[in-house]
Parts: structure tokens; sequence; C-alpha cells
């Protein structure tokens, strides 16, 4: 016995139900939070590559522009954000060292690295980068 | 009288409703129960127009898989007492049309995979005369754990792009041109590079990454997609460089 009470429907044909994407529907759960975290944290990336890209056209455009450069980078306000910046960097930073094995399968002689140990090259190789330049920043010139 | 939990399922019978509903059953509860003997439960004892899909109950047909308490699953491989005290919340797959109650449509799925030609592609065949190609462990090894997809689509429930670009390849079907990409047999990785490399195939995946948390066969897609990039980003460059050289 069909009840046919839904006017759309038409007998033996399918009529598929589409549910609405909630706009919401990344709060659901805890992976996609952080999936949309992440995301959110690319722009702030990009902010930091022009800052420096701000640094060096300071400098190039002389002394006194780089000390003004140099001024507003030392504003309170400039510091608290510039160190909030700095969390989020890290943020995106190491949940991205983290996903690296998965992109980067290394062989040697047949076998295969295992995820553990491309993580640890790439924290390996950020903390030999970020030594050098303390090292650079630190000696004085 | 014996320890019972309450099951809500969605309903959605199309010839009745436009929208779906729910539906409330109490069912004995059984620590060595399945979610899908619950469901089986229901459909003999208290509802026979109660519509879902299940084949082999044990985790190799893929054809049981459903939204249990919002997280993608095979429900022959999910025990009640994992959901206790409930009540359990069962429904359609997410990102599929849903034709009825439970019974999510794969046509699309279907259509997709045909796309990345999921079977062993040659440029040359050589004669009988010459034998079977031969495989070491090690390369068996290269692509086996790509090879125990089921298709159960846990991985495009799970994968919110799939549902919010429907274009999207998706992980599964990615998955399985790495099964074959990474067969030593197998000479037909360029030709569904074609396919993988545009905006629909590997470049729409953003690495959410949940597609390989919810696979009941540690099949990795988010893996076998972020290699891909990786193959492709690697082609593009050699291109460049040696352009002369075979695409
Ligand atoms: S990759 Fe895993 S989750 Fe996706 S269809 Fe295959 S077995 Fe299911
Ligand atoms: S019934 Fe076959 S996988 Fe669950």
């Amino acid at each position: 016995m069909v009840r046919a009470v839904n006017p759309d429907y038409t007998p033996h044909h399918p009529k598929w139900y589409r549910r609405r994407i909630p706009i919401f529907w990344w709060i659901r759960k805890r992976a996609y939070v952080k999936f949309i975290a992440r995301e959110l944290t690319s722009p702030f990336v990009a902010y930091a590559a022009a800052l420096l890209l701000m640094q060096v056209w300071a400098l190039a455009r002389g002394g006194a522009a780089y000390a003004r450069f140099l001024a507003w980078l030392q504003l309170g306000p400039v510091l608290i954000w510039h160190g909030a910046l700095l969390i989020i960097l890290l943020f995106h930073t190491v949940t991205w060292l983290n996903l690296a094995p998965k992109a980067i399968v290394l062989h040697v002689r047949g076998r295969r690295i295992p995820d553990a140990a491309v993580v640890a090259g790439h924290y390996a190789a950020w903390l030999a980068v970020s030594t050098f330049l303390v090292w650079l920043l630190v000696r004085g010139w | 009288m014996a320890e019972s939990i309450t099951i809500e399922v969605q309903r959605y019978r199309p010839e009745e409703q436009s929208q779906p509903s729910w539906q409330t059953y109490e069912v004995p509860f059984q620590p060595e129960w399945m979610v899908l003997d619950a469901l089986n439960y229901i459909k003999d004892n208290l509802d026979g127009t109660l519509s879902y899909r299940w084949s082999c109950r044990m985790g190799v047909c893929g054809s049981c898989g459903m939204m249990v308490n919002g997280e993608p699953v095979l429900t022959c491989a999910a025990y009640l007492k994992g959901f206790t005290p409930g009540p359990i919340r069962v429904e359609p797959l997410t990102g599929f049309p849903v034709i009825r109650d439970l019974i999510g449509d794969m046509s699309d799925f279907l259509e997709k995979l045909s796309r990345v030609s999921p079977w062993i592609m040659r440029e040359e065949e050589p004669p009988l005369s010459k034998g079977e190609h031969l495989q070491t462990p090690e390369q068996l090894a290269e692509y086996k754990g790509y090879s125990m997809c089921i298709n159960c689509m846990l991985c495009y429930a799970a994968c919110p792009i799939y549902e919010l670009e429907p274009g999207f390849i998706g992980p599964a079907a990615i998955a399985l041109a790495q099964r074959y990409n990474l067969d030593s047999r197998d000479q037909g990785a360029a030709e569904r590079m074609k396919t993988l490399s545009d905006a629909e195939g590997i470049w729409a995946c953003t690495f959410v990454g949940e597609c390989s948390t919810v696979c009941p066969k540690n099949v990795d897609p988010a893996g076998a997609i972020q290699r891909y990039k990786l193959a492709a980003t690697v082609d593009h460059f050699k291109s460049m460089v040696l352009p002369w050289s075979e695409r």
C-alpha cells in the first residue's frame, strides 16, 4: 500500500533528498574546527611575509626610513599584535610540519623511512635554520 | 525485563515525505550486537519498512556504512556497547543524495572512479610466452595498502570538501588511482595525472585528513592525495626545466 502524500513524488522514480549544508558545518567535529583554524592562519602567514618585505623595502629607502619602521615595530600595540602573530605562526608551522610525512614518502635501500623520522627531519631543519639566524643576529657586525 | 537501548533512525520515504524525519525504536541491548544487528532486529521485529544496505556482516563488502552519532562507520563493525547508554542516532552517509531511509546514491562515486582508470594500464603488452609480470614483495608493499579499499564511502562522508564541492573526485577514487600508479606493472600514471591534476582532482583537497581517520581499512586516502600533489608538483617543475621530455 503506497500512501502517496508527497505531491512531488512520481511513482517508481527516485526522488533524492539532498540536505542543505549548514554554514557552521565545521563546528560539529574537533578535527574540522582544527582544520578551519589552520586554514584561517594562512592569511597571517601571508601578512608575516609581507611584513618582512616591508622591512627590506624600508631598509632600501635609507637609514631614516628604516629607523621609522623600527620605531613602529616597537610601539606597544604593534608588539602585542606581533606576539599574537607569533603564536598563530607557530600553530601553522607545527601543524604543517606534522603533516609532512603524509606527502613525503622516502625510501632508503628499499626500506621506507618511518613517518616519525620525516617529521623529526623537518623539525631538525627548522631548528638549524633558526639557530643560524639567531647566530647571525646576536654576533653583531 | 532485559536491558534495552534507544535507536533514533532518520527516515525518508519519498512517496510520503519531502523532508526526512526521525523515528525512535527500542531494541534489546546485547553486548555482542553491532549497530547493524540492532537495525536487523528493527527490520525483523518492529518495522519491516526500514530500508538500509548490508551484506557481508564482516567489514568486507563495504555496503553498511552509515552515520552513527554523527560519525561515519561500518555498522557491522560498530558495537552497540560503544554507544551506551544511548540513544544512538543513525543517519545515511553525508554527502550523498538519499534515495530512501539510510540508503544513499553512490552513482556519483562510481562515475568518478571510472574516470581514474582503476585497472592496470600497459603501453605495450608482452606476449604471453614471456610469462607473467613478476613483482617483488617490496614492490607489492608499495601499493598494497591502497588496494585494501572496500568502497565503503566512509571517507567521502567524512570529507567536507566532497559535500561542499560536489565535483571533487574524492578520497577513495584518488587512493585507488594511486593503487595502480604505484603498481610496478602499471604504465598509466601519466594518463591518470591528466584527470587528477586539475581543480576537481587532487588540488580540490585542502587536507582536512578525516578521510584517513575514518577509513576502516587504513587505506590512508589523505596520504595518497598529498603524495599525488607532490608528484604533480615535481612533474610540473621537471617539464619546465626539461620541456622536451615526455610529460
Ligand atoms: S578509502 Fe577507506 S573509507 Fe574510503 S572507501 Fe576505501 S575503505 Fe572506505
Ligand atoms: S555488511 Fe559488509 S561491510 Fe558491513
